[in-house]
Order: C-alpha cells, then structure tokens, then sequence
C-alpha cells in the first residue's frame, strides 16, 4: 500500500465512527519501488492531500525527515517539492504491518501490500 | 467464467473467486480479451480529459486487467475487491495500481472528493445478492452508492459494466443510485444482439449537467440522423405484402443490415451484392 492511498482511507464505514481519518500505520515490513516520475500529476493530487497526515504517516512508517513539514508556495514550479512528495506518496509502500482507526482503535491489517479492510457483521 | 449458470447464483464472491477461477484471468486469453475490450469501453464512456493523469477508483478489480488499460493510458488506480484470491494473482502480476480487500456493500472507506474516475467491470451485480443473513440488498446498494458519490469529485464519471439478471434487479441498481444524488443512466451497446450486448450503468456526480452517451450498434449511433429519410409509396406497397422475395438483392441487404445490428461483422453493400455470377461453360 503506498501512501498515497493510506491518505485517502478512512474507516468510516465502521458504525459509529464519524470521521475515521487519518489512520495510524504500524509497520513491520517496508518496501522501496522506484515509480517514474510524473510531476503534472503530483501537483494535481497536493491539494488533495491532507498534508499534516501524510507527514505523520510518512513519520509512521520512520520516513518523516524526507518531506517538508508544510506545503510551499508556488509548488506546481518547484520540482525540488514535487519529487519528495512524489517518493514519499508513490515509492514508499507498506507491505506487512497494521492500519489503526483514530476513533474505535480497530486494527486492519495490511498482508502482502493489501490492506484489509473487511468488517465484521456487528460493525456494518 | 465458469460453464454454465450465472456466477452469482453459485457462491458469494469471496468464495466463488477462488485460487482456481483466479488462475482463468492470469492464463485464460478468451477472458483476458473480453475484460479489457469491457474495460477499453468503459473507460472510453468515462470521457477523461485527454494528457492528463487522473487518480481512479477500480471497484471489482480483481486480477487487475481493468487496471492495466489505465495504466497503459497514463492514469493511476486504486482497486477494490472482496476476493483475497484475486488481488493475489494481481499482485503476482505486478499491477501498478494500489490494492484493497474491502466489500462494497460496507461502503467506500475513501475521503471525500478523491477520485476523478470511478470503473467496475461486471462487479455490480453481485451487490442485488444476500450472502450472508444480515445482508439486504437494497440497503447495501444505498450504502454503497452514498459513499462512492462522496468520495468522487464533484462532475467526476462512474461507468459501471454490469450483467443485471432482469429488469428488476436493474431498476434496483439505478433506483439506488438516484436516491444517492447521481444523476445519468444506462448505455446499452448492440441492444439487438444477445451476445454481444453489453450494459454501462454512466452516472455523473454532480458538476454541469452532462450528456449520456450513446450506445454501440443504435441506429443514432451509425447514421448521424438529423432529418426524417425520404420514404416513397412504393416501399410502403412492398412491405405490406411481407418480407421481401428469398435469395434477391433486398432480402440480403435485410439480412445484412440485422447481423449488423447485432454486431456482427459484415461484409460492406456494394453494387455487387446480390449479384449473380456470370455462368461460365
């Protein structure tokens, strides 16, 4: 699982638990992947991203001096910006480990790169 | 797809797709072929903004081979599927897109606005079944399209390819997703045909008021008909005496334009159609 999409997970879909984000990450096995480059895309997803959990993530998972604590200005111009983000959202990728909803403490766990995200019946 | 009977009717997806059936979408050619033609369809219906990379949604991605014609159009994927067997074989198969196990009638556990795009090749269908007790259909589509229309970005597309098993089950699905706030419908490709027919629920989260697309193989899809066609009397006098004469050059040209209809491939009218041959000796 890369970050890229451990920022746009939630667990929300559990009952009870209104907003769900963003998950914590505890990791027992990281892997590196070297993905081409593409900046017109990491620019378009910057303001999607929640950038205050991609840096906790990216802490999470021991990479958290790679990325800037916040956004820049101007950040479609600075290629410098875009390729750390793009290594920490798109190369990083959980492999074994667990994902911890914020609200209920529930644990997903994540096997071979694929996060679980099946419920059981008294959590619909 | 196995012989014989509908998949759903067989066992719930987390079961019916197991080791073996997802073994069929790394090896069998015949099903590699037809999902990525399915695939190369929807994402077609999808009408992406041409050069531009855009994050989408997979649901039902199994093996990933949807995924893999987004890929090879400079797109990146998120996939969804409820059998573990299947992301497997995706990620033997070294798919660029992110996989999740998740079923969907639990809802899409994603962030508001996420996705430009969302594709599902023949995945829907399995939500109009109760697997398990607690299961009710049409609460689970409820669910299922409320969070999938939050998680998209406002104006973004959602194709569905779907094998609905009759009109019930179709009003169903689309009920639902009006409830939900989309808007759209379906596209029907070849409608005339049994085989080569094939269903696109199209719906549009918001945004402008868009378009439907039309279906392949509809007669407004062949012939940009802008004017009613020049009828004359005499083509009225002939039909009302029945099909025309078996084996003359109106009869083929019928014939003809319904395999067309039904998608089938024809050989083009010429002058020489329903010519005799020249008697040699």
């Amino acid at each position: 699982m890369k970050l890229l999409t451990h920022n746009m997970l939630t667990s929300n879909i559990i009952k009870g638990v209104t907003k769900g984000f963003p998950l914590g990450i505890q990791v027992s096995k990281l892997e590196e992947k070297s993905v081409d480059f593409n900046p017109d895309f990491v620019a378009r997803m910057i303001p999607k991203i929640d950038w205050s959990a991609l840096k906790q993530a990216a802490s999470d998972v021991g990479k958290g001096d790679e990325i800037p604590a916040d956004i820049v200005p101007q950040y479609e111009q600075n290629e410098d910006f875009l390729k750390k983000a793009h290594h920490v959202l798109m190369e990083i990728e959980v492999i074994e480990g667990e994902l911890v909803c914020p609200e209920s403490g529930r644990k997903f766990p994540v096997s071979n790169g694929i996060p679980n995200m099946l419920l059981n019946e008294d959590e619909v | 797809m196995a012989s014989g009977g509908r998949p759903e009717r067989q066992a719930p997806p987390e079961i019916f797709y197991n080791e073996d059936e997802a073994r069929k979408y790394s090896t069998n050619t015949r099903i590699i072929e037809i999902q990525s033609q399915l695939s190369e369809r929807a994402i077609e219906l999808l009408r992406l903004p041409d050069d531009t990379s855009c994050f989408i949604l997979d649901i039902g991605c199994g093996s990933g081979l949807s995924g893999e014609c987004l890929t090879d159009l400079g797109h990146y994927w998120v996939g969804l599927d409820i059998s573990s067997a299947m992301l497997d074989v995706a990620v033997e198969r070294e798919t660029e897109g992110d996989l999740i196990l998740g079923d969907m009638g639990y809802g899409m556990p994603f962030k508001p606005g996420t996705f430009d795009g969302v594709i599902s090749i023949s995945a829907l269908q399995w939500l109009c079944n109760a697997d398990k007790k607690y299961h009710h259909p049409p609460k689970r589509l409820l669910k299922f399209f409320t969070t999938l229309y939050a998680s998209m970005a406002r104006g973004a597309r959602a194709v569905f390819q779907l094998y609905p098993e009759n009109s019930s089950q179709l009003e169903l699905i689309t009920q639902q997703a009006m409830r939900s706030g989309f808007t759209g419908g379906l596209v029907v490709d070849y409608p005339n045909s049994t085989k080569a027919k094939k269903m696109f629920l199209c719906l549009f989260a918001g945004g402008q008021p868009q378009q439907l697309p039309k279906g392949l193989g509809t007669e407004e899809s062949q012939t940009n008909k802008s004017q009613i066609t020049f009828s004359d009397k005499r083509e009225r006098m002939k039909n009302v005496r029945g099909k025309s004469l078996k084996k003359s050059r109106d009869w083929i040209l019928e014939k003809k334009e319904r395999r067309r209809r039904q998608g089938k491939e024809v050989r083009p009218d010429t002058k020489y159609t329903g010519r005799k041959r020249k008697a040699y000796f």
